[in-house]
């Protein structure tokens, strides 16, 4: 067992681990721990664009950012957060391009924006170019940025290093433990001050764009340390994945004037969002998504729409729209334009679809995306344990492992890259500030102990009967069936008890490979029990919460209750039982009314 | 469908030398060879490993030698391989770790050695600095870089001696030294100008047929060339 010492260490290297990773060791010696090397991270992923209200088109404010957010978030989002975040993107952004990113750029220089669902012109209602794009690969170039930034200031990295457990002494944090993939070994990272970057889980989901790692790890890790995860019942379907497949197609390619078809080629979010139609919020859209396939109206009778970006069909709905560009001329399309402005989407296509978006619709069904819920904490990226916001010294966390709460119950496009590099930041500054201020404390001898546990435990079972596949892919069914888009009471009890009942399977796992090094196959098994575990938290969260708002959509309480229901759920575990509890919404200027797009 | 899949397995814990293993897996031509990896891995052999991530194509975890070429186990669809056979092998050129686990060290030690990052000590204006899009045009290319190591593991001169740093760390200095806002592009062509740098590179074009991402390596490496032999970079 090695033991290393740091002021601050980092779990997880994507947007919010590097952002957080640069700013503490401005001060403090800070080691960045990843169970994947920084540029593999999901942040690389994402297309579209980081929001931020630079006005480099036409007018915009943050105030505006701030009030398509909260209402983005069905008011469940925290307003003083939610106005930090939006003031601080347009800094934020600028500081991103001055680190180097490579921003596709207006043609007098300036960082080049684009429309996004739910961003608008609060005075008219239009939709605003906002999101401040690198064609449409925004989230490969901040994560490159970051990497490069990181490997120019010498931070230390521990490359593919699974974190396993968090320290906590006398309710402080003292470090994590990690097992070093390559060698099977155990390290023990002391330290004042852990930022947990670790990101979302959206594997629990069948249909999903998520990457293989995305397993939850951060927020299971802090559940089992007894601490609470807030609004997990608030998970992201995005309208466009394709189909079968889940990859995501960028909101973007509507922002560039792409429209969803039907089966009948009619424009259906005209009936769903009478202003916006196809830049509704992510909630909005794939819930008319869905009810289109159930009432029949998919193509050809089936389980998916068409996104059309084929100039001819951007041309036309433009002009039906009376859409301008910049200079106030009618906005026109060719398929040049959409192959400068969309390159990846059209190779993705290419490549998974055969089919050439140019030249053809591309088959569409809404996938599981992103967490909005998570490890609680407030503006500086600290983590609160109780309903009074309590802070617990030393922890930290950031990015989309977190929930501030900036997203509420349904997040905006552009908005998750907006947190990462504004709460990464705050939380690797104040992590140095109070490591720094901190005394290490002494480490009890079994300090790692609980993980080694852990993981022998799976080992063991050189004669179970249960396959990591399996488990895997029932989970992830019952799921997308139950506790996807459209929710009943009825159906997310079915999966409580599928849940419960693979949690027990799960520990009759069989691991074939006894060895130490890069033993991927133990590694998969621990992170299926993190799925498994924030599947149940998921599920209990959502039976309990008898009301629809934002992504929770109850077929049975299909209205918001805001009498009732304008609360953070918190959820801990507490002798193997899920306990809830709730905490107010921050509410500062804007009061809740109806949400119509 | 039943195709073969025969995969070069090492592990240092029980092997002496690397050593093919064969299975048999049912596929439909649409599957990518990673679907077949994760069948064999989760249906008959656990033991099996290999890195993956955002399998589509964008994070770079899994390059491998799949029919003798280098690609993206994400990116590849059986189909395309017009083979019922699939021979599937390590990086060459990088330490086996275990089985399909290349150590991916030396490789981003030459990556680190060409300053890839954006060095302007000018002081930054309250907005963004401006860059026309023609300027931001010219390094778009090799913006697209994912550190796949697929280029420069089937680089004929880096097998031959792999202290040259090789395609990838070539392209990643491209990606700055064409950047209108840096200004350290004369330290870094003469880092690409020295014993083990860009002048290995034998125009042999392995690494442009190897990029997923279509990035013209080549012509970025005959770029740099040019630029260190003439002194300027237009």
């Amino acid at each position: 067992m090695k033991i290393h010492q740091f002021d601050v260490v980092v779990v997880g290297a994507g947007g919010a681990g590097l952002m957080a990773a640069l700013y503490a060791s401005k001060t403090a010696s800070t080691a960045v721990i990843s169970k994947l090397y920084p540029m593999r991270s999901h942040t690389g992923t994402a297309q579209g664009g980081v929001g931020a209200a630079l006005g480099n088109y036409e007018e915009d404010h943050p105030e505006w950012h701030t009030f398509d957010t909260v209402k983005g978030s069905d008011y469940l989002g925290d307003q003083d957060a939610i106005e930090f975040m939006c003031q601080e993107a347009v800094t934020s952004v600028y500081e991103l391009e001055h680190m180097g990113l490579p921003f596709s750029r207006t043609p007098d220089g300036r960082i080049a924006q684009r429309p996004f669902g739910g961003h608008t012109n609060n005075l008219t209602g239009k939709p605003v170019r906002r999101s401040c794009y690198a064609a449409d690969r925004t989230g490969h170039m901040i994560l490159q940025t970051l990497y490069q930034q990181c490997i120019k200031n010498k931070i230390n990295f521990f490359d593919e290093f699974q974190v396993l457990d968090l320290i906590l002494i006398n309710g402080v944090a003292q470090g994590v433990v990690a097992i070093e993939l390559a060698t099977g070994e155990m390290h023990i990272f002391h330290a004042n001050a852990v930022i947990i970057a670790t990101g979302g889980y959206g594997r629990i989901w069948k249909i999903t764009s998520n990457a293989y790692s995305s397993t939850g790890d951060g927020v299971a890790i802090t559940l089992r340390r007894g601490l609470p995860i807030e609004d997990m019942e608030f998970f992201q379907f995005h309208p466009t994945g394709i189909y079968k497949l889940g990859i995501l197609i960028t909101e973007g390619a509507r922002g560039e004037g792409g429209i969803l078809l039907n089966g009948k080629g009619e424009r259906f979010m005209e009936h769903y969002a009478p202003h916006v139609k196809d830049l509704a919020s992510r909630d909005v859209i794939s819930r008319a998504m869905y009810t289109e396939i159930r009432e029949g109206r998919g193509i050809n009778g089936q389980d998916y729409l068409y996104l059309d970006i084929r100039p001819e069909t951007v041309n036309k709905y433009a002009a039906l729209d009376g859409r301008t560009q910049p200079d106030g001329s009618p906005y026109r399309v060719t398929g040049d334009d959409i192959l400068a402005r969309l390159p990846d989407i059209v190779d993705f296509c290419r490549t998974y679809l055969g089919v050439d978006p140019v030249e053809q619709p591309m088959p569409v069904q809404p996938t599981a995306h992103y967490a909005m819920g998570g490890i609680p904490t407030n503006l500086l990226g600290q983590v609160v344990m109780d309903e009074k916001n309590t802070i617990l010294p030393g922890l930290y966390a950031a990015g989309e492992v977190a929930c501030v709460s900036v997203h509420g119950a349904n997040r905006l496009g552009t908005n998750s890259l907006v947190d990462l590099i504004v709460f990464g930041r705050h939380a690797g500054l104040d992590a140095a500030k109070y490591a720094l201020g901190s005394q290490f404390k002494t480490l009890p001898n079994d300090v790692a102990d609980f993980s080694i546990e852990q993981l022998d435990r799976l080992r063991k079972n050189k004669n179970g009967t249960e396959k990591i596949s399996k488990i895997t892919e029932e989970m992830r069914t019952t799921m997308m069936d139950h506790v996807g888009i459209f929710r009943t009471n009825e159906g997310m009890s079915a999966s409580l008890t599928k849940i419960r009942e693979l949690q027990d399977r799960f520990l009759q796992i069989k691991i074939q490979d006894g060895g130490k090094v890069f033993n991927t196959e133990l590694l998969n098994a621990w992170e299926l029990g993190n799925l498994l575990d924030l599947a149940e938290v998921v599920t209990i969260s959502a039976i309990a919460r008898t009301e629809s708002r934002g992504a929770h959509s109850r077929e049975d309480f299909p209205n918001r209750d805001d009498q009732e229901w304008l609360k953070h759920s918190l959820a801990w575990s507490e002798d193997g039982k899920i306990r809830l509890g709730y905490k107010p919404v921050t509410i500062t200027k804007y009061q809740p009314k109806e949400r119509v797009y | 469908m039943k195709v073969t899949v025969k995969i070069l397995r090492y592990d240092p814990e029980k092997d002496q030398r690397p050593h093919y293993q064969t299975y048999q897996v049912d596929a439909e031509p649409t599957d990518w060879v990673l679907d077949l990896l994760e069948r064999i891995k989760g249906d008959q052999d656990g033991s099996l490993s290999f890195r993956r991530s955002c399998a589509h194509g964008i994070c770079g975890s899994d390059a491998m030698r799949i029919n003798g070429m280098n690609r993206l186990a994400c990116k590849t669809l059986l189909q395309d391989l017009h083979s019922h056979t699939i021979v599937v092998e390590p990086l060459l050129g990088l330490p086996i770790i275990k089985d399909l686990v290349v150590d991916m060290e030396p490789f981003f030690d030459h990556y680190k050695s060409v300053m890839p990052y954006l060095v302007n000590d000018e002081q930054a204006p309250m907005r963004e600095r401006l860059q026309s899009p023609a300027e931001r045009e010219r390094f778009d290319d090799t913006t697209k870089c994912i550190l796949c190591a697929a280029c420069t593991t089937s680089c004929p001169s880096f097998w031959a001696n792999g202290d040259y740093i090789g395609p990838a760390a070539i392209v990643n200095a491209h990606r700055f030294i064409f950047d209108s806002r840096d200004r350290a592009s004369s330290e870094r062509l003469r880092i690409l100008n020295g014993q083990f740098g860009v002048f290995r590179c034998h125009t042999i074009f392995n690494c442009t047929q190897a990029c997923p991402r279509e990035i013209q390596i080549t012509k970025a490496i005959g770029e740099v060339k040019k630029a260190i032999a003439t002194g300027n970079l237009d």
